[in-house]
């Protein structure tokens, strides 16, 4: 800082920002690319005067100094200007000159990214790395007594119901009848979760939509992806890949106008319906889409004005009790396709799930629940949503799992488990470990933008700016000067490849365990841990 | 891995000749256990179809108690099988008081009860003999139904055949149904030996299920009293085989349906694919996943072999009309039926069924991919 510039209780250091940038001042060559990428403008050109010290060989000559200019990096310490750890400065760096480095203790920034009374907004996900689901272990391991399978070369049908299924007896009686059937997908246990138009750019919709189209075409994969609070594209809506897509209708409607007014022109039925009634990331919060993000395209697709944030309200409006809100939905979102859709709520994890859960238990139009934990992601939401809401997927998941069992109803009513799957790389086993546990499938997104768009988010705090629309890899970037960083195509090839090897890693981990003619939904039997407190809460083996 | 040899006669057998071909057998099973059906019953019983009759093994304190409770219900003995054993077990068999096979007649008060009522009641009693020995430690009861005699016990199959003087020509029977035990439990628990019964429903297999658990929740959930116990991963196929035809009002062929159904691609194709793919999805939690071959028993005395998905398990029919015979190995086969035509023996492989119906003309072979019959 300058010798007369005013201290003041938000003035910081280089040392009290989450992230330093080290920059070398050998290398550099003050090409400039590091400043024009950074997306927060934390770096900036940096013009420093410095005192030499000259000393001459010859003892007669007096010593003297001399002042010196050069140019190079300097680092802003303004809170609105923080670094946010994305590395662009070194990715575009030719030199290599410049990197950002974790604080090694906790910063003071967190205390002043309030200021006009505004609390922190962010993207991304709760800053908490580990979870218990990479803890669980597969150890019920196929060995003399009945043969292990082998997972490249005998037959595998891993599916899952996504749909009401009816007692046995019941769906016989209404086969014999000819009565309504509820209706079910049989789709791969690996869903897209709900991320809106509007929350990604277009290049990646695009390319999430071209990968899962691919996946099911050519890959004989029957992927779905859900659309997220935000309407889905007219063409779409109008095409045959409407069949791989979940509609999501949320809080804020978005979008819906446009989808209703397409129905009588679908050529197939969608996947199916999913009501949002809460998010992981953001329990008990609305969706929210910040006015950076909605320019012509989008104000144009989700039938709103350009320019405005978009917060969807925490509830559906129109509803004022558990009855209402679920059964009139279900029952107004199956009326609309004539009882040819799915339709199921999505909530957040919450200790209040069996209530929502023993609800659907008894409405027969109820096609699954999906429930969100803790670590789901966001584009945009308060800090401490993010950080201190919500519930861990886990535990909630094997409650309501094991309540069906109570009830008998663990073939009729699917869960979904989403939030947090495969937040440390581990997607397969974090997803295996949920379906051991009872739950039917799992949804991610943020595994998705990770592997499929090179997303650089993290659990210690870094980049996490998809709310503003300045998304470094143009990933969650409305501006067309971001976004075109991404390429669609890439996005499509990289969604398949994370598909086709979390298939191979899923058969790895349930062959050996024998099993491979039907998703191992509910087999508790085949996991341990080495946690007593979370054996004993999950009803699975304690090992050590 | 265990063996399995099932017996089925128009002329009654007895047992022996099953344990012997299990002796045949014996490098597939440990000789830690041994489990035998027999049913159709030959010799005295012959006269009392409908009488239930009670199998287990009781201590001299459990005989007492199990008079008074049955006499308390209003049952009498009609006839029983006294099996003399020595003093001195072979090694290898623990020392019991009493094998018992007694014929009851029914309460009078029983006279009207419409079959399903008289069929529930009776694995009421089965039960709640069997929590009454739990509590004392002093009866295992496998079975209290007509035509039926279970006989299970710790050992080796022949030694033990041997010991108990099952060769007594009282005891013989048209369907015979034996399992040489490859224990895979440290502790052996009689009720976790094949093969397993429930209401005239048998069967025994010979593998590991590994979507046990699962199997066992969905079960427990059905509301059907006699859908418990479960000391053995095995014990659920009877009961799915029971849940198939009694709950679902199906037939034998659409058994393999339920445990082992066809891939999405072949249900496409299959003439009866839309009912396939709604039995398939209603009744996912009765899946099995492991390598298992099943040789199973109904009530009508249709025997049946099937296998899993994979034919992971050896198994095998021969015989000629009259006299057929489900065996695990082809030298168990042999020893029963040494003079058939072997070039008719039916190795069923992951899409079969092999069936044996009550008039033991011949071996029926239902095919997964091929249409179901008509439902009466």
């Amino acid at each position: 800082m300058q010798a007369n510039e005013k201290i003041t209780p938000s003035t910081l250091s280089l040392k009290d920002l989450p992230w330093q940038i080290d920059w070398s001042r050998d290398k550099c060559t003050l090409c400039g690319q590091c400043t024009a990428a950074c997306p927060v403008n934390a770096i900036e050109l940096g013009v420093f005067r410095k005192r030499i010290v000259e000393t001459d060989i010859n003892a007669a000559t007096q010593p003297g100094n001399v002042y010196k200019v050069y140019h190079g990096i300097r680092q802003r310490t303004d809170p609105a200007y923080h670094c946010v750890g994305c590395a662009m400065c070194a990715m575009v760096c030719p030199n290599d000159a410049i990197m950002p480095y974790h604080s090694d203790e906790s910063d003071k920034l967190r205390f002043h990214l309030n200021r006009g009374g505004q609390a922190e907004r962010r993207g991304g996900r709760r800053n908490a790395p580990g979870g218990v689901l990479d803890q669980i272990k597969f150890t019920r391991i196929s060995m003399l007594t009945d043969p292990a399978l082998d997972a490249g070369r005998h037959e595998f049908e891993m599916r899952a119901l996504l749909g009401r299924i009816l007692p046995p007896e019941e769906n016989m009686q209404r086969v014999r009848e000819h009565g309504w059937i509820p209706p079910v997908r049989e789709i791969y246990p690996l869903i897209i979760g709900g991320m809106s138009f509007g929350a990604l750019s277009p290049p990646m919709w695009e390319g999430l939509q071209m990968g899962v189209a691919y996946l099911n075409e050519e890959m004989g994969m029957p992927v779905r992806i859900s659309t997220g609070e935000g309407g889905c594209p007219p063409r779409l809506l109008r095409s045959r890949f409407m069949r791989y897509v979940i509609l999501q209708i949320a809080s804020g409607y978005f979008g819906w106008d446009e989808i209703i007014h397409a129905i009588p022109e679908m050529k197939v039925d969608p996947c199916a319906i999913e009501i949002k009634y809460g998010q992981g990331a953001k329990p008990g919060d609305g969706g929210l889409l910040m006015w950076h993000k909605v320019n012509d395209l989008i104000s144009a697709i989700r039938g709103v004005p350009k320019g405005v944030s978009l917060p969807s309200p925490p509830t559906h409006q129109t509803k004022y009790s558990i009855e209402e809100a679920v059964a009139k939905m279900i029952q107004s979102m199956s009326m609309a396709w004539g009882f040819r859709v799915p339709v199921y709520p999505k909530i957040s994890g919450t200790s209040t799930s069996l209530a929502v859960l023993n609800n659907l238990s008894r409405n027969p139009y109820a096609a699954g629940l999906a429930i969100d934990g803790e670590d789901g992601g966001t584009g945009a939401a308060y800090n401490v949503s993010l950080d201190h809401m919500g519930h861990p997927i886990a535990s909630c998941l094997r409650d309501c799992y094991l309540n069906l069992v109570k009830l008998g109803q663990q073939n009729e009513i699917p869960l979904f488990a989403g939030g947090g799957i495969g937040k440390n790389g581990n997607l397969a086993a974090n997803a295996a470990a949920l379906i051991m546990l009872g739950a039917s499938g799992v949804q991610v997104g943020k595994y998705v933008m990770q592997a499929a768009a090179g997303c650089l988010g993290s659990e210690t705090r870094r980049c996490n700016i998809c709310n503003i629309g300045l998304c470094p890899k143009g990933i969650t970037s409305q501006d067309p000067r971001l976004y075109r960083r991404l390429d669609a195509e890439d996005v499509a090839q990289r969604v398949v490849d994370m598909y086709v090897s979390f298939d191979t890693e899923l058969r790895k981990i349930v062959a050996p365990l024998g099993r491979s003619t039907t998703l191992p939904i509910g087999m508790s039997d085949a996991l341990g841990i080495a946690d007593k407190a979370a054996a004993d809460r999950l009803q699975i083996q304690y090992v050590v | 891995m265990c063996r399995l040899i099932a017996i089925t006669s128009d002329t009654p057998q007895s047992p022996m000749t099953a344990l012997n071909a299990l002796d045949v057998m014996r490098e597939g099973h440990d000789g830690s256990g041994v489990g035998l059906c027999l049913r159709d019953l030959g010799g005295p019983l012959e006269e009392m179809k409908d009488e239930p009759i009670l199998s287990g093994i009781f201590t001299e304190a459990g005989i007492r108690r199990l008079d008074g409770y049955m006499i308390n219900l209003g049952f009498l003995t009609k006839y029983k099988i006294s099996i003399k054993i020595p003093k001195v077990p072979p090694q290898g068999v623990p020392k019991r008081d009493m094998y018992l096979i007694r014929a009851y007649e029914y309460p009078e008060e029983w006279a009207d009860m419409d079959r399903e009522e008289k069929e529930a009641r009776l694995v009421n009693i089965r039960l709640a003999l069997q929590d009454m020995g739990r509590e004392n430690q002093d009866m295992i009861v496998f079975s209290f139904w007509p035509d039926t005699i279970m006989i299970k016990e710790i050992g080796d199959p022949l030694t033990v055949g041997k010991y108990l003087e099952l060769g007594n020509e009282k005891l013989n029977a048209r369907i015979i149904m034996a399992q040489g035990r490859q224990n895979t439990n440290y502790a052996i628990d009689l009720y976790a030996c094949h093969p397993f019964f429930i209401q005239g429903f048998s069967t025994m297999t010979n593998g590991e299920n590994t979507a046990f658990v699962p199997i066992r929740e969905y079960l427990k959930s059905r509301g059907e009293p006699g859908y418990t116990g479960f000391y053995s991963d095995s014990e659920v196929f009877v009961h799915i085989l029971h849940y198939t035809l009694k709950h679902l009002g199906l037939g034998v062929e659409a058994y393999k349906h339920v445990i082992t159904p066809l891939q999405d691609g072949d249900l496409e194709s299959h003439p009866n694919g839309d009912f396939l793919t709604h039995l398939k999805r209603t009744c996912r939690k009765l899946i099995i996943d492991g390598p298992n071959c099943v040789i199973g028993l109904l009530p009508d005395n249709t025997m049946f072999m099937t296998q899993d998905r994979k034919k992971l398990r050896p198994g095998v029919v021969g015989g000629q009309s009259g006299t057929w015979v489900f065996s695990s190995e082809v030298c168990g086969l042999d020893y029963v039926l040494p003079g058939r035509d072997k070039h008719t023996d039916f190795q069923p492989m992951h899409l079969d069924t092999a069936v044996v119906r009550p008039d033991r003309r011949e071996v029926y072979i239902c095919k997964q991919m091929k249409r179901l019959p008509r439902l009466h």
